[in-house]
């Protein structure tokens, strides 16, 4: 009881240790205190950076011990991979076949990094091929074509780690020519930009929408792309292209934008 | 006699501009032809373009469809370039419609002069425009303005000459 009153008289808690007097503090030679006073400046600037960097690096644990994980995931995969295509372990015909799928939805054997191929044209060419490869079938799903963010989307959702930038995905599309794959880049008047199938027929898609409009009497974009089971961006393209070929005339309304047969020219 | 609306008054991409070029040209021909005949139709010579707006031909209310006043002003160009048309005032607020052009009027008026043998005489413009004799004329009910264009062509041909007398103008045919 005793040691507790003394504690308390002495108020120990109170009594900050003197601190050091920072030799920035009032010195009559004018010139050095400026030139001191900047040094100051300086450390509290260096101390906050330091602050601010320990700040980020904290938060971003947990995200490089997410990277960790994943790069077991794809480990995992890979190895599963491999051993289907050697056949090992006993798995089922089909089981191979939905196993196969799963990978493709999510994520590739070996995904083409900057790391492995560089930066720069041979990477956009070795881009490109994998490309041509993994196109294929969304492009035959779809009626060959997608539109370029559809693309995007696919891919990367696809690749899981080591992202594709835009321009990398553009400029990776714009070799598929020079490479003699079976795809395309096209870029509409409007702007949009799609991959094509090369076998994929041109007068055939406006004809299709011909036939289309011609037996709805007319139609809007949203309208057609429901019929096609396309996206309302792609379909729009297709009646713009018909129009352009002057297969069909528009009307633009408070109604909205439908396209019919051009009348203007089948008709006296 | 009630007008008779072409196959495109009931098209409603008709009172759209078409974007595709081939394509409005057709449209701008339909649209010329059909305001001439209705002007003819309805015996119109000049037209304001705030009334033109409201006007049936531009502004069809049954599928709801109207012409822009852009897409008019097209229009009009169209038969101005043509001939058919001509501006009365700078801004482009009223016009005079000429379904028919001078010359093609100056041609009518002869063919019935010289069908009634009546080369050599001199008439009133009000005989010509008004007179009973011309009632059942095409012609007849014609405004001033366009009768004496459609003499002077005569006059230009060497057919006609236009005369001032004391209560108006006149003309003598050859």
């Amino acid at each position: 009881m005793s040691r507790l009153t003394e504690e308390l008289s002495q108020k120990r808690w109170e009594s900050t240790p003197m601190s050091q007097p920072i030799p920035t503090a009032t010195n009559s030679q004018t010139g050095r205190t400026r030139a001191v006073g900047i040094v100051g400046i300086e450390r509290k600037i260096e101390e906050r950076r330091k602050e601010t960097e320990k700040n980020i690096s904290e938060a971003f644990e947990d995200l490089s011990k997410l990277m960790v994980k994943a790069k077991e995931m794809v480990e995992l995969s890979r190895s599963i991979a491999n051993k289907i295509k050697d056949k090992q372990g006993d798995i089922t015909e089909d089981e191979t076949i939905r196993f196969k799928s799963y990978l493709l939805s999510m994520g590739i054997a070996n995904p083409v990094t900057r790391e492995t191929h560089g930066s720069g044209t041979h990477y956009h060419l070795q881009l490109a091929k994998q490309l041509g490869d993994i196109l294929l079938a969304p492009l035959e799903e779809r009626g060959g074509m997608m539109a370029l963010t559809e693309v995007y989307c696919l891919v990367n959702r696809a690749r899981g780690m080591e992202l594709l930038s835009p321009e990398d995905l553009v400029n990776a599309c714009k070799m598929f020519e020079s490479l003699k794959q079976p795809l395309r880049l096209r870029i509409f008047d409007s702007g949009v930009m799609v991959v094509q199938l090369q076998s994929h027929s041109e007068e055939e898609m406006i004809s299709s929408a011909l036939d289309n409009v011609t037996d709805k009497g007319s139609l809007t974009a949203e309208e057609f792309a429901k019929l096609l089971g396309l996206s309302v961006l792609l379909s729009k393209e297709r009646l713009l292209l018909a129009e352009k070929m002057g297969h069909l005339c528009r009307d633009d309304s408070v109604e909205g934008l439908r396209f019919y047969p051009n009348l203007f020219n089948s008709q006296a | 006699m009630s007008f008779e609306w072409p196959w495109q008054y009931n098209f409603p991409p008709f009172f759209t501009l078409q974007p595709n070029v081939d394509t409005r040209q057709k449209q701008l021909a339909a649209w010329c032809s059909l305001a001439l005949s209705y002007c003819r139709h309805h015996k119109l010579y000049t037209l304001g373009i705030m009334e033109v707006q409201e006007c049936p031909v531009f502004n069809h209310k049954n599928i709801d469809r109207k012409l822009s006043t852009e897409a008019i002003l097209i229009v009009f160009e169209e038969l101005r370039k043509k001939g058919n048309l001509e501006w009365l005032d700078k801004n482009k607020t009223q016009c005079l419609v000429m379904w028919r052009r001078p010359e093609e009027w100056g041609k009518l008026i002869y063919q019935w002069v010289s069908k009634n043998g009546m080369v050599n005489t001199v008439f009133t413009l009000y005989e010509l425009a008004n007179g009973d004799d011309t009632e059942s004329e095409e012609f007849h009910g014609l405004e001033e303005w366009m009768l004496i264009r459609s003499l002077q062509a005569l006059q230009t041909d060497g057919k006609a000459e236009v005369i001032t007398m004391d209560d108006g103008k006149g003309v003598k045919f050859f």
